[in-house]
């Protein structure tokens, strides 16, 4: 279950940060996701990103919707506050949360169930209003929890562990947050983490609406009609004993390829996507650039990895309402409250 | 046929169309005779339109004070031709009709009972004026003019409201003034004297005038209520726009220039109440605004706030509903869908304030209660008093009284070694501790969540744990009882085995119907109830009567199933008196449901009696 903590043995040789904490001290409870989960890794690369950059584990704030994703806050940084909110509505909460007190880092963790279907509204206004977060999307086109069902983000031809194949467009989380004016946009790989660690960690420095799209093999996947390891199969043989879930674990995918270069990578259901990690040379700084070349890659049959788009002098929701700098939670009744003597004057124009 | 003739006492109805212009001058003429010291009150009835549909705007001036809705017209200014058949029904026998004359129409098109008053508007403003919207505009102001005249209202006191709104701005100023004389000076010459007549006065004191809206917004702002997010929807969205106003006034750093608050215009109701329980959950002060359809789209997420303990402020604007239903007219039909909203088992505490100084009073208190008990609290106003002009007590503040931040774990207080679970009910109050996201480095952190736990916030989905949750949140609601407004009762001059009960936009045509009753020799004591869960005087005090009406302005008489529901009170008891054709109950309305069902008492079975 979600609530096992890990124990908290620390090797006495583990390298410290210059906060005096290991990377231990940013792990969370135990993953209760399928063996090989694609999400796991991306917990990890949160972990090793936040320890890099000495952040204070407790003055981070980690948001969620519902889903598979949305329950991987819980393994990472166990010394922050989380909110598991509800389906597809995490931006709100964690915009609001962001108006309450500006000082912490708010990282928005989320599915491509939950955003880009019942959330995709929240997820655009979020991101138009400029709200200064880390959004990141585990992006694996496919319902977990609910064992499998298509979601926006899924390819159109792909087929369902029924054998149905999806006919529905895709959803390219990517190019609308780039439309939307999303000032820092990334899309990586769960299993290459020499690209995500650093992605993370630039979105967190961002001071600005951070987006990063993240492929994320699902084992279950592999749990489709016809396959002798199937969930469905092993109910038909397995008469008696229960009806529990069964989901064989895999081996988590990894991969790690050069900047510029395109690489082929087989997921836990055999099928293949083509990534493209982007080029040293690739100009950050220019979102219809981006845009176009998103485009133009998508229609060769790769997925573009990387940073492709930053602004370096964002602006964020706090700077369009012009707000104080202090946090709104620590105002008290003698910044906030008029008092008696405007109350009188506001009556006396009442009259 | 006689006149009617009343001084300081009668109904006034301005027949318009609804973009015309006329909502400004409507107002003026209320606002004159209150300065004559006479009590007023306004209501608008406006069509879901913006621009060409029929709109009303009705006056009633009391001498003695009384602000509900009278019921019947005077007289009726019947300034658009697209409803005159149903506005000339309305006019009491003897009553008056002032029209303009510049058409001549058949004699079919008038009562015979009734005073007619033709003036030729039309034709004066096309002689005086070119451009058509001027045109329009000033007609408005010239009735004004003339109306002063027939009722004898003090035009200093309409020239200077004029001055006051058109203050530096002389190029306006002007030629209004001038219209308004050129009304005045026609009726004088031209027109008869009407039996109805404004007197100066003294029965409006220290009275302010204002909207229940902008009284809630103001009340939020001395609250201490720094976010707010709201989706337009009429009647509530007055609200929001006067909170923001407010702010601009009041909470901006003289220092730099910043503000001391957000205002978040959200996609909709769902992203609104979610950015106000994202800033509870941080510690801020957050409310939202809505009405029935933004209820019904919150759900879910009150459900989250109830649950998992997060203080959020929701102001109901209640309108007609179900569904659209009558998006500009008035209704008490939310009290159950807020009392129990969202889905499993919720309570939720309501204030249902009665006027704008108690829209103020409960707006600021309501985040008092919301920190305090960690949980949503519903602010019950209806478009009778949200939106309408209504004098009042002044507002007041004590600059002594401090915010209270409820139960709230700080960095000393896990420095001091205090212990911590966030669902323990340590006080036996059924308010565990909460902190704010990024307080301590290494103690307090927990998850929030919708699903169940434990009481240290961990995950779980045991049996027990669930029930000993559920089981605190009921002593919280418990608690609550003491927190919320108290009811204010009302005895009669004489020992009565009959009560009622009543409570927000009802109350003033309750005191006026009570008065009738009273005169009537049929006494009743009544209780005007301000909170929900309902304090313990109420079952007191229906346990106290023999019967009990309970008045209110919806179909299916919503408290009254809060109180069966919550009092364990016999239904056969609880006679329901409802009035939900979306105009504001009125005392004739009143006096007669209560004089009627007393009259089947004695003929009827008391459980027909309470159907």
């Amino acid at each position: 279950m979600t609530y096992l903590a890990k124990p908290k043995l620390h090797h006495p040789s583990l390298p410290t940060n210059k906060l005096g904490f290991t990377r231990r001290d940013y792990e969370g409870a135990i993953s209760t996701l399928c063996a090989g989960c694609g999400h796991d890794s991306i917990s990890a690369a949160i972990i090793q990103a936040c320890f890099e950059l000495d952040l204070p584990p407790h003055r981070v704030a980690k948001l969620s919707g519902i889903g598979c994703s949305s329950k991987t806050p819980t393994y990472f940084l166990g010394s922050s506050h989380g909110f598991n909110s509800v389906h597809g509505r995490m931006p709100s909460v964690l915009t609001g949360a962001n108006l309450a007190n500006r000082e912490l880092i708010y990282m928005g963790v989320s599915g491509d169930g939950d955003s880009a279907s019942i959330g995709l509204g929240q997820f655009a206004h979020s991101i138009r209003r400029g709200v200064n977060m880390v959004y990141i999307v585990e992006n694996n086109g496919v319902y977990g929890l609910t064992k499998g069902q298509f979601s926006a983000t899924a390819d159109k031809g792909s087929k369902s562990k029924r054998g149905a194949a999806n006919m529905d467009e895709p959803i390219d989380m990517v190019a609308l947050a780039l439309q939307l004016g999303a000032t820092y946009v990334g899309r990586s790989f769960s299993g290459d983490k020499d690209q995500l660690v650093p992605l993370i960690k630039g979105a967190i420095l961002h001071q600005g609406a951070a987006f990063i799209d993240v492929i994320s093999p699902c084992v279950a996947f592999n749990n489709h009609a016809g396959s002798t390891k199937s969930y469905d199969y092993v109910r038909e043989h397995n008469e008696a004993v229960n009806s529990l879930d069964f989901i064989t674990g895999r081996t988590p995918i990894t991969t790690q390829f050069a900047e510029g270069t395109v690489q082929d990578v087989t997921q836990h259901d055999g099928s293949v996507i083509r990534l493209r990690k982007l080029h040293p040379e690739y100009d950050t700084h220019n979102r219809i650039a981006a845009m176009n070349y998103l485009q133009e890659r998508q229609a060769a049959g790769e997925v573009v990895t990387g940073l492709l788009f930053m602004d370096t002098d964002p602006e964020d929701l706090h700077a369009h309402l012009g707000s104080v700098e202090a946090p709104f939670n620590i105002l008290d009744e003698d910044a906030l409250c008029p008092g008696s003597a405007a109350l009188e004057a506001f009556n006396a124009s009442l009259r | 046929m006689k006149p009617i003739t009343a001084v300081n006492d009668f109904v006034i109805k301005f027949a318009n169309v609804n973009g015309s212009g006329s909502a400004s001058a409507n107002t003026l003429f209320a606002k004159a005779i209150l300065r004559m010291g006479v009590p007023v009150s306004p209501r608008n009835i406006f069509p879901s339109n913006i621009q060409g549909l029929p709109t009303w705007y009705e006056v009633r001036v009391s001498g003695s004070g009384y602000l509900g809705r009278r019921g019947g017209v005077d007289l009726m200014v019947a300034m658009n031709p697209q409803t005159w058949d149903e506005d000339l029904k309305e006019i009491e026998a003897g009553g008056y009709l002032f029209h303009d004359s510049s058409k001549p129409l058949p004699k079919s098109k008038f009562r015979e009972d009734i005073n007619i008053i033709g003036m030729p508007l039309t034709e004066i403003c096309n002689r005086e004026y070119s451009d058509p919207r001027e045109r329009q505009l000033f007609k408005n102001i010239i009735y004004v003019g003339a109306l002063s005249a027939l009722l004898d209202i003090d035009i200093k006191a309409v020239e200077k409201l004029i001055g006051e709104q058109y203050k530096g701005k002389e190029r306006l100023l002007t030629p209004n003034l001038k219209a308004l004389h050129m009304g005045k000076d026609f009726a004088q010459a031209n027109l008869p004297k009407t039996g109805l007549k404004i007197a100066h006065a003294n029965s409006v004191g220290d009275k302010v005038f204002m909207d229940g809206n902008s009284a809630a917004a103001l009340g939020c702002v001395y609250g201490g209520a720094t976010v707010a997010a709201w989706y337009p929807i009429t009647p509530s969205s007055s609200l929001a726009e006067a909170f923001t106003r407010h702010c601009h006034k009041y909470r901006v750093d003289k220092a730099t220039g910043k503000n001391k608050f957000a205002v978040i215009q959200a996609e909709d109701e769902l992203a609104s109440i979610g950015i106000v329980i994202g800033a509870a959950w941080n510690g801020a002060r957050s409310f939202t605004c809505t009405s029935g359809p933004g209820i019904s789209l919150m759900q879910e997420f009150i459900g989250l706030a109830y649950f998992a303990e997060i203080p959020s402020v929701i102001f109901d604007v209640q309108r007609g509903g179900p569904s659209t239903g009558m998006p500009t007219r008035t209704q008490q039909s939310d009290v159950l869908s807020c009392a129990y909203a969202s889905h499993g088992d919720t309570k939720h505490v309501l204030l249902f304030p009665e006027d704008p100084k108690e829209c103020f009073d409960f707006g600021a208190l309501s985040f008092d209660l919301a920190d305090r008990l960690q949980t949503p609290i519903f602010v019950l106003l209806d478009l009778d008093i949200g939106m309408n002009d209504r004098l009042c007590a002044p507002l007041s503040w004590d600059d002594t009284r401090r915010y209270d931040r409820g139960k709230v774990m700080h960095f000393e207080d896990f420095e001091s070694g205090k212990p911590f679970g966030r669902y323990r009910d340590v006080d036996q109050d059924g308010i565990a501790y909460r902190t704010y996201p990024g307080t301590h480095p290494a103690k307090g952190s927990f998850f929030t969540r919708g699903t169940t736990k434990d009481r240290d916030a961990r995950y779980s989905e045991a049996g027990p744990d669930y029930v000993e949750n559920m089981q605190r949140l009921l002593r919280k609601f418990e608690t609550a009882k003491g927190l919320v407004p108290a009811p204010v009762e009302r005895r009669a001059k004489h020992n009565t085995r009959f009560g009622v009960i009543y409570y927000g936009s009802t109350a003033p045509a309750m005191s006026e119907a009570l008065d009738q009753l009273d005169a009537q020799g049929l006494h009743v004591d009544a209780m005007r109830v301000r909170g929900f869960p309902f304090n313990d005087d109420v079952g007191e005090f229906i346990d106290a009567h023999d019967q009990i009406f309970i008045v209110e302005q919806n179909r299916d008489g919503q408290l009254r199933t809060l109180v069966v529901n919550e009092c364990v009170a016999d239904p056969a008891k609880l006679i329901p008196v409802l009035h939900y054709d979306g105009s504001p109950i009125t005392a004739r309305f009143i006096v007669r449901e209560v004089v009627e069902k007393l009259r089947m008492f004695n003929v009827a079975p008391l459980r027909r009696v309470a159907q």
